[in-house]
């Protein structure tokens, strides 16, 4: 009897609103990757074929970490994130190189990217750490769980990949101001990142790729030279700007159709989307995302612990931060770093992350309606 | 066990920290909902614009080149299909890379191809680096095409001369527009890479024959890889030109000049038209229509014999003893001669402390204006000269068009010289000398003239004083409306001088062929009336014409008109270095005539049916 009512209830938190928010943001994704890449030639599998592949694999585990439980999970959070350092150096060493990055492991025909990876486990890990004792003081709150993040953190700008150092950052961020920071804390960290900057500035600036810099100041006046620097960012806002109210239609994007918007299945396919759908498929698009962060704010609310609504925060954090810097970048509000638009982009290693991430919201749901634990 | 619970404060202030979450992922969606309207909505059109001519490149369609045709209808010129290589530079990632490439591949010349890509121009539209490419080389270049972005090979109509070298002056010969040339206000439809007339007819009448060229937007993608035509405006095709030679007389003409440098000037005295024109040495336009290399250009520039020269319009010679033809006119008109007055020819002519000699040292005797003619007498010429004036010599020289150009539908046609006392003022800003007069009686010292002018000259007299244009352009057929135009014969005024005095002076130029200094013009077919001339390129001449170097040795002039009764051919004969003109040039001017009488009979009435047989020849032999 126990153990029915706990599958009923286990049940009911399967939201059903939740799921078709997802399954619609993956049709998006899914189709205007389909428009993009139809046209290619070659032997390979179509982008859009891999892509409901890893969208299969991405539902298994979105379908393990909701029947799992987070408080186990949480448990494997300190060895996980030593196994994905492992793999991160391993990366540097023996990765595989695309585009002057080396963020790939290959696995047989399929390649892996850990950082993306990197990204949940740092999530668990630091809710785990909050959630394990009341930290207080700043050196408890602030510094040792920045130490935690750092490891993980250089060895993704290493790589170098940007978008997910930075998503590491939003993550550590967001977590950090959910616990709670005192403002004695706030004003030494700002203290000392005022007083650090020059050499920060000298640190990153200096360590950053020539291309990174080059977007960084193509992000200034990407007007300048059409051809050169600015051009991602020039031809995305083409492509977006061109699609008007009403779109080009499906196939009608000539900018990304035509090859003059690249990355037009991965970081740009917002814009792709964009420019056939125009500002009302926009419109759509940004509310299904709305929807669905609204749901697991909801959750991270209404979470049975500390720990849940922890994890909760941290994956809407990494969800927004996602979004909101890939529109962002598209639109050209800011400089170029190659995140992908979560759940659109076309991409295994993200796709599976992001939804085995909102199947472990869903999780944080399911044992807060969960009578016995 | 596993949770800690935190006081119920702690709990609360996450639900406010979610609360301001909330607020600020709002604020942001709504920051960036406005961004896309401004992108989408309020500069929708702006990035719409931007990316239509993203997509689209301009492609230029050349036209077809009107062909040309001689007077019964002869291809002289048309168009062959030709492979040609276009680059354009928007869509070159790596400009040295491509040109090595193509160097290794088809072995161009890297510094010709970086000239060419480094010209001015736009950098959208793809521009011509080689054309004329063998079938081979444009496979080549098709086959690792995705290898260089912007890069194309286009289907082009290449100029093509069947004849070769036949009329090679008079045709003349296509290239690329210059940089020059594409600042004048003419060629302003043009571009770089346009083929327009370079000489000859093609240049003259360019404008004509050249056509207009047509579009092409053709969308691309980002590495230049045509995707679709969209939108096609078919080029117009250039109109058609109708030559006035008789093609068949023309090769005769060029066949008696040979190896020799020289020109040979035919026209039909009653219209001008111009039934051969003939220039040695000559040139194959076929070869200058191709590009050629610098090494090429300069050994054609530099050819002693001057090839690209045309003889017959730019080649200015003193006339000799032919101008004795207009001085006869003008000593008749003038009253300074009776027909029957005569002269005594001891051999020289004193004037002052110099004695001018006649070619006849021996003297001619008593002789009247006939027989001065008939065995042109120097003497008698120096006389009347003396007599009259060179202002005087110079205004009936003028008359006859001397001096000035003929107005032939030909480029860089020279005007020949017929001085007079103002002249000399004006050109050397010295007085005229009284012994220049005597020298200029007999066509040497100042006076020169273009074989064509002398050709116009004698069918004048022929003609008895009416002046015609010389025209090489009979008709042009418009290729859209397929009308054809004719371009009438333009008398450019008479002589104002009485018939009997072209009479005496025609039957003098006959008996120069039949008892005279030209004998050798005799024809058993027809009647020919003409007059021989001798330049002098040496002032002082030692020993026999065999022991002077050829380049010193007199230009042979002999020029013509036949029937004598009614004349339809006038001929004019220049053979450089060939000594005296009854020898060298005489036979040379017979044979074109006699060629011609023969070819007449069957020649149509030139414009009646014109076009009839040109429409039918031109479905045959245009391509």
């Amino acid at each position: 009897m126990i153990d029915r009512l706990t599958e009923h209830r286990g049940l009911d938190s399967f939201d059903i609103r939740y799921v078709a928010l997802i399954l619609a943001i993956l049709g998006i994704g899914v189709l205007s990757i389909y428009s993009v890449t139809h046209g290619q030639k070659g032997g390979m599998a179509p982008y859009y074929l891999k892509q409901l592949v890893w969208i299969g694999l991405g539902a298994a585990a979105f379908l393990v970490m909701w029947a799992s439980d987070y408080h186990s999970l949480a448990r494997f959070a300190y060895p996980a994130y030593a196994v994905i350092l492992l793999m991160l150096v391993f990366v540097l060493f023996e990765g595989r190189t695309s585009k002057g990055a080396q963020r790939w492991i290959a696995l047989g025909p399929f390649t892996f990217q850990p950082s993306e990876f990197a990204k949940l486990i740092l999530i668990l890990v630091l809710a785990h750490y909050y959630s394990k004792a009341p930290r207080v003081g700043w050196l408890q709150r602030v510094i040792v769980p920045g130490l935690l993040v750092l490891p993980g953190l250089l060895l993704i700008l290493k790589q170098p990949d940007l978008g997910s150092g930075l998503s590491f950052v939003a993550v550590y961020a967001a977590m950090l101001l959910m616990v709670g920071v005192r403002s004695k804390a706030l004003g030494f960290i700002l203290l000392f990142s005022i007083m650090l900057f020059p050499f920060a500035w000298e640190g990153v600036w200096g360590s950053l790729h020539d291309y990174q810099r080059q977007r960084i100041m193509a992000f200034v006046d990407p007007g300048y030279d059409p051809g050169g620097k600015g051009y991602h960012a020039l031809q995305s806002k083409i492509a977006i700007g061109s699609g008007e109210l009403l779109g080009k239609g499906l196939y009608g994007g000539t900018q990304s159709q035509l090859k003059f918007l690249p990355e037009g299945h991965t970081d740009f396919v917002f814009a792709v989307f964009a420019e056939e759908w125009g500002f009302l498929g926009v419109l759509v698009l940004l509310t299904l995302f709305v929807g669905l962060i609204w749901l697991s704010l909801e959750i991270a609310s209404k979470a049975k612990d500390q720990l849940g609504a922890l994890l909760a925060v941290g994956i809407v954090a990494m969800l927004c931060f996602c979004v909101v810097v890939n529109i962002g970048m598209t639109v050209g509000m800011f400089p170029i770093v190659g995140i992908p638009l979560p759940l659109v982009s076309y991409g295994g290693s993200a796709t599976i992350m992001t939804m085995a991430a909102l199947g472990l919201l869903l999780n944080v749901k399911r044992k807060r309606l969960s009578l016995f634990y | 066990m596993a949770t800690v619970h935190y006081p119920e404060a702690e709990f609360g202030d996450l639900h406010r920290r979610l609360f301001i979450l909330r607020v600020g992922l709002l604020l942001v969606v709504a920051l960036l909902g406005l961004r896309l309207w401004h992108l989408q909505i309020r500069e929708g059109p702006y990035y719409r614009d931007l990316s239509e001519n993203n997509r689209t490149r301009l492609v230029l369609l050349e036209p077809a080149r009107g062909l040309i045709y001689d007077r019964h209808g002869v291809l002289l010129a048309n168009n062959v299909p030709s492979f040609s290589l276009y680059v354009t530079l928007e869509d070159v990632k790596d400009r040295e890379a491509l040109i090595q490439q193509l160097s290794n591949l088809l072995g161009f010349d890297p510094t010709l191809v970086r000239k060419k890509m480094t010209a001015r121009g736009s950098k959208l539209l793809p521009r011509k680096i080689k054309d004329r490419m063998t079938l081979r080389d444009a496979m080549l270049v098709e086959s690792n095409r995705l290898d260089m972005p912007g890069v194309m090979i286009q289907v082009e109509s290449q100029r093509n001369y069947p004849g070769g070298m036949t009329a090679a002056h008079l045709l003349g010969y296509v290239g690329e527009i210059s940089a020059d040339q594409l600042e004048k206000p003419e060629f302003v439809d043009l571009h770089q890479g346009s083929i327009v007339g370079q000489y000859g007819v093609e240049k003259s009448y360019d404008r004509h024959m050249r056509g207009m060229a047509g579009q092409k937007n053709v969308e691309v993608d980002a590495l230049g890889h045509e995707k679709k035509a969209v939108v096609v405006e078919r080029p117009q095709a250039g109109n058609d030109l109708y030559l006035t030679i008789d093609v068949r007389l023309q090769k005769v003409a060029e066949d008696l000049l040979g190896g020799e440098y020289g020109a040979i000037v035919a026209l039909d005295p009653n219209s001008g038209d111009i039934l051969a024109m003939a220039s040695r040495p000559g040139f194959n336009p076929n070869v200058l229509s191709r590009e050629l290399t610098a090494k090429q250009w300069v050994e054609i520039v530099q050819d002693e014999g001057r090839p690209l020269n045309n003889r017959a319009s730019q080649g200015q010679y003193p006339p000799g003893s032919t101008f004795k033809i207009p001085m006869a006119v003008a000593a008749l008109e003038t009253k300074t001669m009776s027909p029957s007055s005569t002269v005594f020819c001891n051999g020289g002519y004193q004037f002052g402390k110099r004695v001018y000699h006649d070619w006849k040292a021996s003297g001619h005797g008593y002789v009247d204006l006939h027989n001065a003619l008939v065995h042109s007498c120097d003497v008698y010429f120096y006389t009347i000269g003396q007599r009259m004036g060179i202002d005087v010599m110079a205004e009936f020289g003028k008359d006859f068009g001397l001096g000035k150009a003929t107005g032939v539908e030909l480029p860089s046609e020279r005007s020949g010289i017929m001085p007079s006392t103002a002249w000399k003022q004006k050109a050397k800003h010295e007085q005229w000398l009284p012994g220049e007069t005597i020298s200029a009686a007999i066509g040497q010292g100042y006076v020169t003239v273009t074989p064509l002018q002398m050709a116009s000259l004698v069918g004048t007299v022929a003609n008895n004083g009416v002046i015609y244009r010389p025209r090489l352009v009979q008709a042009v057929m418009d290729r859209t409306s397929g009308n054809l135009q004719e371009l009438p014969a333009v008398p450019r005024g008479k002589i104002n001088a009485k018939p009997e005095t072209f009479r005496i002076i025609k039957d003098a130029l006959a008996d120069v062929v039949t008892k005279g200094t030209a004998t050798r013009a005799k024809s058993s077919m027809v009647t020919i009336g003409g007059k021989t001339g001798t330049a002098q390129v040496a002032a002082l001449r030692t020993g026999p014409e065999e022991n002077i170097p050829k380049k010193l040795r007199d230009h042979a002039w002999f020029v013509a008109f036949a029937p004598v009764e009614s004349p339809k051919i006038a001929v004019a004969v220049l053979a450089e270095h060939m000594g005296h003109g009854g020898a060298a040039a005489a036979p040379l001017a017979k044979e074109v005539i006699e060629t011609y009488m023969k070819l007449a009979p069957q020649v149509p009435a030139v414009t009646s049916d014109l076009s009839s047989v040109k429409r039918s020849e031109r479905s045959a032999k245009d391509s």
